[in-house]
């Protein structure tokens, strides 16, 4: 298919874990161990789980940022090649980290308190090749009005800003490059409730206008929810369940997925979130349990579950399960 | 008509920073009852985890508690005292502190101490309020304060209590560890706990246990909690009864169904249709409240909310609302519901 922007086909990331004297690597985190997702150009794909569950490894992956252990990143470049970012050499990775771009979570910790909003915008622009200051501050006036601010602000410095205004700067900084792709690992977790949907407004209103194409982590799971075409699950390292918004919340085809939904609280007092609330913890993904990783917390486990590790199939036309007894059972 | 726990009456904390004043709490009034689960929720800044400091008598240098009454009913029919005006480190407040009102606070990695196990912390609070668990005259063993702490940790559900006493915090999960802080604060059967964002910093499936866990535990026993979040969800679940703060003040307050059904504030309001659910349509502009927060150093005159109000009139910025009854058991401090301003 032409319109595929992204495949990702069985990302793993693993840590090693030294012990002793000589550093010897006695073992693996496998932070993210089975990841398989496509994203289309122009949509969507949130990336939930609970902490330690590995979206932020895997996005960090896909961005190259550290280099994935094994696995296939198909990236389309904006030329029409196709090239696997996961094994691509740095010299030919440099010119397409313009096209692929990041929005962090933490809006105090990722902007240079040093820089005013002009260095700090203009940054991305500065290692591009954009060299002309004055070129560099029309472009970073365009990006502050595209976000929402005034381009006046341009030489003051992030601690003159809330929260919320930070975050806007942080995306105005993202889009700079024009990017295709842009990974937004917890955008609004950071933020007030009034300031969170005034963002996500802003985050739908750019994609419309750019043809933006997020990779949108996050564990709130009614954020994910308003924003995203589709949604992908992950659990101890692996994706266990993949399916478009509507069709994952009419039907859970994973107990995982139908567990954390009962896990929301539901802002309103008449309705009693339902029990069913989901015992133990999650392993390690240092030592995860043999079979369905999930088996030790599922109401549903058999003994097949505690032996056999399930694959991730599809089980309705593009709704993916990593469950032995999806499609048959309702969760 | 039973008396409240604990009152409080127009309340004031300021903060005197180099820059200038800054009003945390402006004149906060609310009651507790007996066994009641309270909710208050409001967005950073709002003042809502000061008011509860202020309540333990723990507000940090340079902040003051300027005016206002703090009535907690003690424990045994001993009467009420005005915590506001009894010393911080006094012999009475330490009596009160952690025995009678206890807190459960945010973040419970940093609310233990790293370099003792959380038994012995427990242990310590316990043999320092060491009274609540024997009768007069004797004095309570540590072995007897570890018997107490081992079946606590059962209480809070936390499996092979024995060995976990022993642990240090920073070996539990986030989950237990914030068990084990609950279980530290109820160590000292507490009349009154104050939970201050008590699941914000753990994961959902891990917040549905905590949640369920203080549920059964207030109806065991019959203990009256402050719920402090800015989770909307959360207060739905837990609370009764809803306090909402926006800049030090008490926007609104009432029965848990008739702030979510029945809001009378326009904050109340803008801040109920602002959250995505996970019912609502998708991938639609969600209304927003306008503005941002003011700085603290830069607070509005008149209704603090006024500048960002969708149905703000020209009295909103020359006079402060009070807190005024609008319907059965509700109260708004809204112009447009009544017209009693606050003494200038």
């Amino acid at each position: 298919m032409s319109d595929v922007l992204l495949e990702v086909r069985g990302l793993q990331k693993f840590f090693p874990i030294a012990r002793g004297f000589f550093q010897r690597v006695v073992g693996h985190v496998r932070a993210v161990d089975g990841v398989d997702f496509t994203l289309k150009e122009g949509e969507t794909l949130g990336l939930v789980g609970e902490s330690g569950c590995g979206k932020t490894t895997a996005s960090r992956c896909i961005l190259r940022a550290i280099d994935p252990t094994g696995g296939q990143i198909r990236y389309r470049t904006r030329k029409g090649k196709v090239v696997d970012l996961a094994t691509l050499p740095a010299t030919e990775l440099l010119p397409l980290r313009a096209e692929i771009q990041m929005i962090f979570q933490d809006p105090f910790g990722s902007l240079n308190p040093r820089m005013n909003l002009l260095d700090n915008v203009g940054e991305p622009l500065l290692v591009n090749g954009l060299k002309n200051r004055r070129e560099r501050a029309d472009r970073v006036a365009e990006l502050l009005r595209l976000v929402g601010l005034r381009p006046e602000y341009m030489h003051r410095f992030p601690h003159a800003f809330s929260g919320g205004q930070r975050q806007r700067i942080g995306i105005a900084r993202a889009l700079a490059t024009n990017p295709r792709l842009v990974v937004a690992d917890e955008p609004v977790s950071a933020l007030d409730v009034s300031i969170q949907a005034q963002v996500l407004n802003l985050l739908l209103e750019l994609q419309a206008r750019l043809k933006l194409t997020f990779l949108f982590v996050a564990h709130d799971l009614s954020v994910v929810r308003h924003i995203s075409d589709r949604i992908a699950v992950m659990y101890v390292g692996q994706l266990v369940e993949l399916a478009p918004t509507a069709e994952l919340f009419r039907q859970p085809q994973h107990p995982y997925t139908a567990a954390l939904m009962r896990a929301v609280p539901v802002a309103d007092p008449r309705v009693r979130t339902a029990d069913g609330i989901l015992g133990g913890e999650v392993p390690s993904p240092a030592a995860p349990p043999p079979g369905c990783y999930f088996h030790p917390r599922c109401r549903h486990a058999t003994e097949r579950c505690r032996v056999e590790a399930p694959a991730l199939r599809e089980v309705a036309p593009g709704h993916f399960s990593r469950c032995h007894f999806a499609g048959t059972m309702k969760f | 008509m039973t008396e409240p726990l604990l009152s409080v009456r127009d309340l004031r904390v300021s903060f005197a920073m180099d820059e200038g004043l800054v009003r945390a709490v402006d004149g906060t009034s609310f009651d507790v009852m007996p066994g009641q689960v309270l909710g208050v929720v409001g967005e950073s800044g709002c003042g809502k985890s000061v008011t509860m400091r202020a309540v333990l008598q723990l507000v940090e240098r340079p902040g003051r508690i300027t005016s206002g009454t703090i009535r907690f009913r003690r424990r045994d029919n001993a009467g009420t005292v005005d915590l506001a005006t009894l010393a911080p480190r006094g012999a009475e407040m330490r009596d009160i502190r952690g025995a009678e009102i206890a807190l459960i606070p945010q973040e419970p990695m940093a609310a233990f101490s790293p370099v003792h196990t959380v038994g012995d912390q427990i242990i310590e609070a316990i043999l320092l309020h060491g009274h609540r668990w024997q009768e007069r005259g004797r004095k309570l063993s540590r072995a007897e304060a570890r018997a107490i702490t081992i079946g606590l940790f059962r209480d809070v559900g936390i499996s092979m209590p024995e060995q976990r006493v022993d642990a240090y915090s920073w070996q539990l999960s986030g989950g237990l560890r914030q068990r084990a802080m609950i279980a530290m604060a109820l160590s000292c059967k507490p009349r009154l706990l104050i939970a201050d964002e008590p699941t914000t910093a753990i994961d959902v499936t891990t917040q549905a246990q905590v949640l369920a866990l203080l549920r059964d535990l207030q109806a065991r026993y019959d203990t009256a909690i402050i719920f402090i979040t800015h989770d909307l969800g959360v207060i739905a679940q837990m609370a009764s009864y809803v306090v909402v703060m926006y800049l030090g003040r008490v926007m609104e307050e009432g029965p848990v169904d008739e702030i979510f059904h029945a809001p009378k504030h326009p904050y109340t309001k803008a801040l109920l249709r602002s959250i995505p659910s996970l019912y609502g349509e998708t991938r639609v502009a969600l209304p927003v409240i306008s503005g941002a927060l003011p700085h603290p150093f830069n607070r509005p005159p008149g209704c603090p909310f006024h500048p960002r109000c969708p149905d703000a009139f020209a009295r909103c910025p020359t006079a402060v609302p009070s807190l005024q009854p609008v319907a059965a058991g509700q109260l708004a401090s809204c112009f447009l519901h009544h017209d009693v301003a606050e003494p200038a």
